[in-house]
């Protein structure tokens, strides 16, 4: 029972960051018809971004104020990053054949990924300890306030973005342009605008993701995009991609599973079984748990 | 009639996709108030037509004038607010919202929206309001065409563009759905409508343009239209 209990919080805690990263995947998803495989780098660069961030900036501060900062600050470093992005590997594709995009994505990819390892070197860093290595041990269940601040933010920061798009005038032009673009322009609707508020909210997220990748692993490569970012991609595929509350879903999911298999079968084995998790899901569900969101007619 | 400003004018418009002309130098206008309809068969070009002028298509010669404004120089998602909105063809509702989700953003361009508007339109099409929480994937298509019609009527335009509203309709529906277009244009709204019912269109229709591979070869009042050999042999299936 306690290695349940353990796993469930660890799961929570991974999962929360997955969730946060593939939603950077589905929003692009829903509204572009792209994978922004540059994704998972641009989370890589935020852990080195809040790394430098802190060091030059803040002068290794970590008091809770300092901290705040370091936060918004990435975040908006990578949804400037986010933009020009878009503008440079995207918009003059937005024409072209899919699979011309898809080629621009995985070149912006190992553009980032190679930028990370100029600016910052090959080896691996240790992202500062933001955060008191304080600890709750509940009967057996030891907790960690850097779990409950990742659980806790992430939960803020997916229910503030649901209420965004479900709520909002704004967040009604992101729905109406995933579902039709040009129907959406008819309604004077900015499209490009609404593509680049997807960038700036997708990279921030994915900012605060990255940061929180630092935060809770300590080490960070340039390379670890790679490995963040398919298990975010496999979350929004798991719960549908292109739907928000699915890749909500599909990260906690992923995150609770390859908990669980470290736990009871074997950590070394965690990606194995989630690929198999991810064939699975394809087979019996290839929209996803919760799918592409369709009206069918009755 | 004709003493009514023109207040919309396409003068030599033409559009192509790659190499191919979809449009080859089309003029026309429309007076306020009016009701014109553009005819047309299957590839004519009138979808093409309604598309440039909301600007979805670039021209790539000619103006499209609308109060002193050439439409052509202006970004697609302005045109709404310039007083230009468009049922398009083929609906194109937002499925996966409820009809009132889909209504709303028809006013997206209006800082506040328009209660008196929703009413109307509510009136205009009163099963929208009796299906105001439901997907508007759901509704029949009938439905979905008054749905578009009235998403395209929350922004207050002066001039609504409607393109083939009695596509795959029901002839009753088709009736309905055009004695309501009439009470639009009785508020001021004036109408462009292109259609491929040229009988239906005519009926309701001030004067018509008859579009054929990318030029209009045809233009009179309805009840011309209506008289012409040429349009009763190709739109309306009488043989002489």
């Amino acid at each position: 029972m306690d290695i349940f209990l353990q796993q469930l919080a660890n799961g929570l805690t991974i999962g929360s960051m997955f969730a946060l990263v593939a939603l950077g995947y589905t929003m692009v998803y829903g509204v572009m018809k792209l994978i922004n495989f540059a994704h998972g780098d641009m989370v890589a660069a935020s852990a080195f971004v809040g790394l430098t961030v802190y060091t030059q900036v803040m002068g290794q501060a970590t008091s809770l104020a300092a901290v705040v900062v370091i936060f918004l600050l990435t975040a908006a470093i990578m949804a400037c990053v986010g933009i020009v992005l878009e503008r440079v590997a995207y918009r003059p594709l937005r024409e072209a054949p899919r699979l011309s995009a898809v080629v621009s994505a995985l070149g912006a990819s190992l553009v980032i990924q190679n930028g990370i390892m100029l600016i910052w070197g090959p080896r691996m860093k240790i992202f500062p300890e933001l955060v008191p290595q304080v600890y709750w041990d509940l009967g057996g269940v030891v907790i960690s306030l850097i779990q409950v601040l990742i659980l806790g933010l992430s939960l803020v920061l997916m229910v503030g973005l649901y209420l965004f798009v479900e709520k909002t005038r704004m967040g009604a032009a992101v729905r109406a342009s995933s579902i039709d673009q040009d129907a959406a322009r008819l309604m004077g609707i900015n499209v490009n605008s609404i593509i680049a508020l997807i960038f700036i909210i997708g990279s921030s997220l994915g900012a605060i993701g990255g940061l929180f990748i630092g935060l809770y692993y300590r080490g960070i490569t340039f390379n670890m995009g790679w490995q963040y970012g398919l298990y975010a991609f496999i979350a929004a595929i798991l719960g549908g991609i292109g739907n928000i509350p699915g890749a909500m879903l599909g990260g906690m999911l992923l995150g609770l599973f390859n908990a669980f298999i470290a736990g009871y079968v074997s950590s070394t084995w965690a990606d194995a079984f989630t690929f198999i998790l991810l064939i699975v899901i394809l087979i019996v569900r290839p929209t996803g748990l919760l799918g592409e969101r369709v009206a069918e007619k009755v | 009639m004709s003493e009514r400003e023109v207040f919309f004018e396409i003068k030599d418009l033409e559009v192509s996709y790659g190499s191919i002309d979809a449009i080859k130098g089309i003029s026309l206008e429309v007076r306020k108030g009016e009701i014109v309809t553009i005819l047309g068969a299957n590839g004519a070009g009138k979808t093409t037509t309604m598309r440039t002028i909301s600007q979805l298509l670039k021209a790539k010669a000619g103006s499209i004038m609308f109060k002193g404004v050439d439409l052509t120089k202006v970004p697609a998602h302005k045109i709404v607010s310039m007083g230009v909105s468009q049922s398009p063809e083929g609906r194109r509702v937002f499925g996966i919202l409820t009809v009132e989700e889909n209504l709303l953003l028809g006013a997206y361009t209006q800082k506040k929206v328009n209660r008196e508007t929703l009413k109307w339109v509510y009136e205009l099409f009163p099963r929208l309001e009796e299906r105001r929480k439901q997907l508007a994937g759901t509704l029949s298509g009938g439905e979905q065409q008054m749905l578009a019609i009235g998403r395209a009527l929350m922004s207050d335009p002066e001039v609504l563009l409607l393109d083939e509203p009695s596509l795959g309709l029901a002839p009753i529906l088709v009736k309905a759905i055009f004695k309501q277009i009439r009470e639009i244009a009785n508020k001021g709204v004036t109408v462009l409508l292109v259609e491929q019912n040229a009988k239906a269109a005519l009926q309701l229709a001030d004067r018509g343009y008859v579009l054929d591979v990318g030029k209009i070869v045809l233009t009179g009042t309805s009840a011309e239209l209506l008289a012409s050999e040429k349009v009763q042999e190709a739109y309306l299936g009488k043989k002489h």
